[in-house]
Order: C-alpha cells, then structure tokens, then sequence
C-alpha cells in the first residue's frame, strides 16, 4: 500500500502548478491522505475523507479526489470542503480561514 | 445534568476527529456514531436521520439537547454545551 508521504508528492507536483496547495498544516494534510489511501482500500477509489461515499464509483464520481467541487470551493473560499488543497492565499493567511459548507447537492447522496 | 450530546462522524474526516478531542478535553460524555463504519443495512436510516436534524448530509453533526450543529465548530459547540 502507498505510504502517506509518497501520496504527498506526487500530488505536490501535479496539484501545485494548476495553483492548488496543500494546506501549510502537515498534520491535517496527512491524516487526510491517510483517509483516501483508506478510502481507495476499502471502496477501490480515493473517495473524500470528509464525505460519506455510496461505495459505487459512478455514484461517487464527483467526490473523488480532488472533487467536483473544489474548484468553486477554493474560488470561493480559498479551500476545499476538507481544508486538504487551498489557495496560496489561503495558506499565508491573507483571507480569512472560513468554514466551508457543502456544496454537493443533497440528491447526490443516496443510500 | 449534562445534556445528551450525539455525534455522527466519519472515521477518516480530521474535522470528525478534531470534534471527538474538543469534546472529550472539554470531560463531555458523548455517544458517537462513525456513520461509514456502520453495518451497510444501516447507513440509510442513519444518513435519514442525520438529514432530518440538518437538511444536510455533512459531517460531523453534533447534536447537544435540543441544538444541532454541523462542522467542527468549537465556538457553537461551546454555547450549546454551556460552556
């Protein structure tokens, strides 16, 4: 299985030049990525760790990471819903560190 | 009395887990449910439940007496536990 800290760079170096970064708190940006190693384990897709998958990858699809919604999310408010990918903005903290609500719509969950 | 304090989680949110430590360092008692741990013939209810509290389906949900709350949000969670 993939360890945190390889996760960390590939990502890195795919992520960083489309502008999105990780959050500047290593601790949280791990235990996130230890959440989709655990996620790809158990469903066989990175599904969201902050998210509650349907465990079917059509289904699933916009919340795959990175998902759907990050891109409005970090526009926004400089961050994903989970606070994993942020803006350079985000991280040097010249725009406030607000939470961010859910923007996948209600009828995208299904159980 | 303390009021009955309900948390709905994910194993794998670090935003679950940040609520889970405010709770217990605040010496709360709360019932916790991590809702993608949870047999799979029991996440519809649960999740019906968790979107009758809130409209939502976002983690955590914490629900402290009559008060419900989504997010890890420390200030909220303070108030309502009187804190």
């Amino acid at each position: 299985m993939m360890e945190v800290e390889q996760l960390y760079e590939i990502l890195r170096k795919v992520q960083e030049p489309k502008g999105y970064f990780f959050n500047k708190d290593k601790e949280k940006v791990f235990e996130l990525l230890a959440g989709l190693l655990a996620n790809k384990e158990r469903y066989g897709y990175m599904c969201c760790p902050c998210r509650l998958a349907a465990n079917d990858r059509e289904h699933d699809k916009d919340i795959i990471c990175p998902c759907t919604y990050r891109e409005p999310d970090v526009e926004e408010y400089g961050s994903c819903y989970c606070n994993l990918y942020v803006s350079q903005a985000w991280n040097e903290e010249r725009i406030p560190h607000e939470y961010v609500p859910e923007r996948r719509p209600d009828d995208r969950f299904i159980f | 009395m303390q009021r009955s304090v309900k948390l709905y989680a994910l194993s794998t949110c670090p935003h679950c887990k940040c609520t889970k430590q405010f709770l217990s360092d605040c010496g709360v008692k709360f019932d916790c449910t991590d809702v993608d741990k949870v047999p799979k013939e029991d996440v519809a209810a649960i999740f019906e439940e968790v979107k009758r509290l809130t409209s939502r389906c976002s983690f955590p949900t914490i629900v402290i007496g009559d008060k419900v709350i989504v997010g890890n949000r420390e200030d909220q969670i303070r108030e309502a536990l009187g804190l």
